[in-house]
């Protein structure tokens, strides 16, 4: 098993079209992902990898019996291509684009509520590096080669850290059950908290590891639900003990605004709330290969 | 995106918020005549900077007479405020607003946020309007009172009587702070603002509600959309490197040490910071250079780098998905010839084509110092810089 996507999932592109969509549709299905059609509006009936082009994600799911969906999306149109999505029935969605507008975002989390929570679709992103099941699929941009299959569920605000975090494991012959990119953004489709339960419900994750930031309440907040309902050992990194109050540092996210919101609180939190810190980005493999042996 | 006070009132005045007569002056001369053309005998002279704190930094001045105006002004202009909140390099002062001043009988403070909890938006308000939020917050935690905005209809009026009365306000004046809060959230919600905040709020001793000072930032990613606001930036209050970096599709931020570093996303770039600091050094910069980064691209921000003169050794850490080592390598090669940098340079690939990558470093000829993890590219980077200072400092001894 593995969380949100295996290898059966059937998974379309939004925005298929686009120079980086063509690409990392091609490394998709190297990979071994389904990916069994994509969307442009107006562009339907061209092809690209072999895979067919339709005008809108219901077409789309009608022909293909697509659930997943990759939205590639351009910022000013991405929050819209997320809500058809939503419409169209497909369950989990994960969204590339960085840039889209705060308030956009806020309107597709609203939108969404108009499902009910067993028909809701599942957003990860905007902003982030997508999800692998090692093995198994991948739905993202991340360079596949640097994961092994194994039971160490991944969650991470930052791709490129993500990566990091997969390479120090993969160093020393450990895998990854899944691995979830929530992304870099303020208003973002599933929080810390939301993949947690997904990974604590899933027997293939022995061991899970959250990759942070500053700026939020979203580690704070992880740090009281895993205190209240998370028995795996989880294991954390927070970035940013260097960066200075009150300053975006790239992501939209990353900005130190009120208590909590800092690396050294965060840590603190998470810490009081029973979860092993590594105390630097250089020791995260380390700190989770301690915590496997610990654990078996 | 922040705007300047005067422009956040116009705009927040166009939505139906009420403000005190006011007008803007680039010279002590135009300020005294827009004193006059404005009337009464009392005006606040207020510097336009992008900086809460400018009262208690000399920045907002009240004044009885025209000579009054001038000196204030004389003060003023080509000075740099340095607030809290600015740094100790300060914010130039090139603007200056006069204000008609008016009778207050209460302070209020108002703001509108993007809460990320609810992810929605929030109006945080406090009766103890005048001191900043931080310090109600640590003081007066029971005097703020909260309330989320529901997306799909807005701001409802119930919600504004309720903060209004919460505030223990007249019956009288609620239906002007109904007003007042129902244009916040427009100009909030239709212009992709990211914070409004009006503090403090005054009712005047003629039961008028008004702004007395404005602050809106704007949701840089939703500028296209509203170039009426993309203009009223304002170049003069941002810090020189910062907005070379935006305008070439950077995203750097200049701290204080002398490692300058190169990054890949945003995540791995603060965690290279930290691992700098960790091997015994201190970052200079943040930067970004983003996914899909171009040999161009690479050399750009080696030019940013090396604008900030204390930089003495540079880390360039890339992770590639979406980028490529070749292409970086070659980036960095080309910038290092063309660039005649004489600092030591350290390079960490790792990722989608590094073998690729890595040969090409070994070609060149440079003298790149190369790394295989980040730990170890921190520790080279601030053992080179060490190297190089006390080389340095040797040459000083022998000259």
């Amino acid at each position: 098993m593995s969380i949100l996507l295996d290898r059966d999932t059937r998974v379309i592109v939004q925005g298929i079209t686009g120079r980086m969509a063509r690409f990392h549709t091609k490394d998709m299905l190297q990979y071994g992902t389904k990916v069994v059609g994509g969307v442009v509006p107006g562009k339907g009936g061209e092809t690209v990898e072999a895979v067919p082009v339709f005008d809108t994600v219901k077409q789309a799911v009608d022909a293909t019996g697509a659930e997943a969906s990759l939205v590639f999306v351009p910022p000013p149109f991405a929050a819209d291509s997320i809500m058809e999505a939503a419409d169209a029935g497909i369950r989990y969605c994960v969204c590339i684009t960085d840039g889209i507008p705060a308030q956009d975002m806020i309107r597709v989390k609203r939108y969404m509520y108009r499902y009910p929570k067993d028909k809701r679709m599942v957003l990860t992103g905007p902003n982030c590096a997508g999800t692998i099941s090692p093995g198994k699929a991948l739905l993202g941009i991340m360079p596949g080669h640097i994961y092994l299959p194994g039971n160490v569920g991944i969650i991470g605000r930052s791709g490129t850290l993500g990566y990091e975090a997969a390479a120090q494991l993969k160093e020393r012959g450990i895998g990854v059950s899944t691995s979830v990119g929530i992304g870099g953004d303020p208003i973002n489709g599933s929080s810390f908290k939301d993949i947690l339960q997904r990974f604590e419900e899933d027997e293939d994750t022995h061991v899970i590891a959250m990759i942070g930031e500053i700026g939020g309440p979203q580690e704070a907040e992880a740090a009281e639900y895993i205190r209240d309902h998370i028995t795996k050992p989880v294991v954390a990194y927070v970035a940013g003990l260097t960066a200075p109050k009150g300053r975006t540092m790239g992501h939209a996210g990353a900005i130190i605004s009120a208590f909590g919101e800092s690396a050294s609180e965060k840590v603190e939190i998470l810490s009081a709330a029973g979860v092993t810190v590594a105390e630097n980005p250089a020791v995260i493999g380390e700190t989770i290969a301690r915590v496997m042996e610990r654990a078996a | 995106m922040d705007i300047h006070e005067y422009q956040a009132k116009e705009v927040l005045s166009n939505f139906g918020v009420s403000i005190p007569a006011g007008a803007l002056a680039y010279s002590p001369e135009q300020a005294a005549y827009r004193a006059r053309e404005l009337g009464g005998d009392k005006w606040v002279v207020k510097a336009q900077v992008h900086a809460g704190g400018r009262g208690k930094a000399g920045g907002v001045k009240l004044c009885d007479s025209e000579n009054e105006i001038h000196a204030a002004c004389d003060e003023m202009f080509g000075r740099k405020l340095v607030t809290h909140q600015t740094g100790p390099e300060g914010k130039g002062i090139y603007r200056v607003y006069v204000e008609a001043a008016v009778p207050i009988d209460r302070e209020i403070y108002l703001g509108f946020v993007l809460d990320r909890s609810s992810q929605r938006v929030m109006i945080v308000a406090s009766s103890e309007g005048g001191m900043e939020i931080e310090e109600i917050s640590a003081e007066r935690p029971d005097s703020i009172v909260r309330s989320i905005v529901e997306p799909a209809v807005g701001l409802q009026e119930f919600q504004a009587r309720e903060i209004a009365f919460d505030l223990g306000m007249e019956p009288r004046l609620i239906q002007q702070m109904v007003r007042t809060l129902q244009g916040c959230y427009a100009a909030f919600s239709n212009l992709d603002a990211t914070m409004v905040e009006i503090n403090p709020l005054v009712i005047t001793g003629d039961d008028r509600v008004l702004a007395l000072d404005a602050k809106m930032s704007f949701d840089d990613n939703a500028l296209f959309r509203h170039p009426q606001i993309a203009e009223l930036r304002d170049k003069s209050q941002e810090d020189p490197r910062e907005s070379r970096a935006a305008d070439r599709g950077l995203s750097y931020v200049g701290l204080d040490g002398n490692i300058g570093c190169i990054v890949n996303g945003a995540g791995l770039a603060m965690a290279t910071m930290d691992t700098i600091k960790l091997a015994g050094g201190e970052p200079a910069n943040f930067l970004d250079i983003g996914g899909g980064a171009s040999p161009e691209r690479v050399a750009k921000a080696f030019r940013l780098v090396l604008s900030d003169q204390n930089v003495q050794a540079i880390l360039v850490n890339i992770f590639a998905g979406i980028n490529r080592c070749d292409w970086v390598a070659e980036g960095v090669v080309q910038a290092l010839k063309e660039l005649d940098i004489d600092l030591p340079v350290v390079v960490r690939l790792a990722g989608t084509n590094v073998e690729e990558g890595q040969k090409i470093l070994a070609k060149s000829g440079l003298p790149i110092i190369r790394a295989s993890t980040l730990m170890e590219a921190a520790e080279r980077a601030v053992g080179a810089w060490k190297n190089d200072l006390s080389q340095n400092t040797k040459m000083r001894a022998v000259q």
